[in-house]
């Protein structure tokens, strides 16, 4: 039982705070049982990813419409509820110092360091005019739903958050 | 929690090879420390984890479960939970 490695697939849809940091305290944990784990990354899930002074350049105007609208980086997502303008964001950054709660930020790093693989979604890069070097370094792969499908085919755990 | 009680008892005599500190530290802290850890222990050796966050009273015998190492028991002193683990064999 243990001596076989088990492979989990957790799909990141959301760009919001506290989506990817439940998504990111269950990539750690189960990299921690040995469990293989990927995470895919797609839609707003890319904000997760990106960095912070990434072009977001876009070819089309539309494309630097968003681009100006949604820019990513993990210390910029807000939260999915409560936002208040930043100001609920800015309280819960104030309490998870205080419990000595890793940060986005920390928990990314931890994740790469445990092995978790990255895989961004290269259809929604396209649509959101966003490139390889708008990515940060954890990111092992581009790739598309054909790489998610396989490795959730074998996937004790599946996750879509 | 009758089992945890027969813990205690055993627990009581147990001397670890190593010490991790988790006080203060929340899921899934303590267990990707114990993780960590474990690989700097030789085969059979024990891991004493310290932490005040309750989760680990069932996450690791959990991680345990997946791991293969072993759970020998947990005690608490003052709000601490002191967990020891037996690296498993090859």
């Amino acid at each position: 039982m243990s001596d076989r490695e088990e492979v989990a697939t957790i799909v990141v849809f959301s760009g919001e705070l506290d989506r990817a940091l439940a998504a990111f305290n269950i990539a750690t944990a189960a990299a921690s049982m040995g469990m293989e784990v990927t995470m895919f990354f797609t839609f707003w899930g890319l904000n997760v990813i990106r960095k912070e002074r990434g072009s977001g350049g876009g070819k089309t105007f539309l494309q630097r419409m968003l681009g100006l609208l949604n820019r990513g980086g993990a210390a910029r997502l807000p939260l999915s509820r409560l936002h208040m303008l930043g100001g609920g964001k800015a309280a819960m950054k104030v309490l998870m110092r205080e419990f000595r709660m890793p940060s986005l930020g920390e928990m990314i790093s931890l994740a790469g360091e445990l092995g978790v693989r990255f895989i961004a979604c290269t259809t929604s890069m396209a649509l959101m005019g966003l490139t390889e070097e708008d990515f940060i370094p954890e990111v092992d792969e581009f790739a598309g739903a054909a790489t998610y499908v396989e490795k959730a085919s074998r996937s004790a755990i599946n996750l879509f958050i | 929690m009758i089992r945890h009680a027969t813990w205690i008892k055993e627990v009581m005599s147990l001397q670890a090879d190593r010490v991790v500190d988790c006080v203060g530290l929340y899921c899934p802290m303590p267990i990707v420390k114990t993780s960590q850890e474990i690989g700097e222990l030789a085969e059979g050796e024990v891991l004493e984890v310290v932490a005040d966050d309750k989760g680990i009273v069932s996450d690791m015998p959990a991680w345990c479960a997946k791991t293969g190492h072993e759970f020998l028991g947990l005690e608490e002193r003052d709000g601490e939970y002191h967990v020891f683990v037996r690296k498993r064999g090859g």
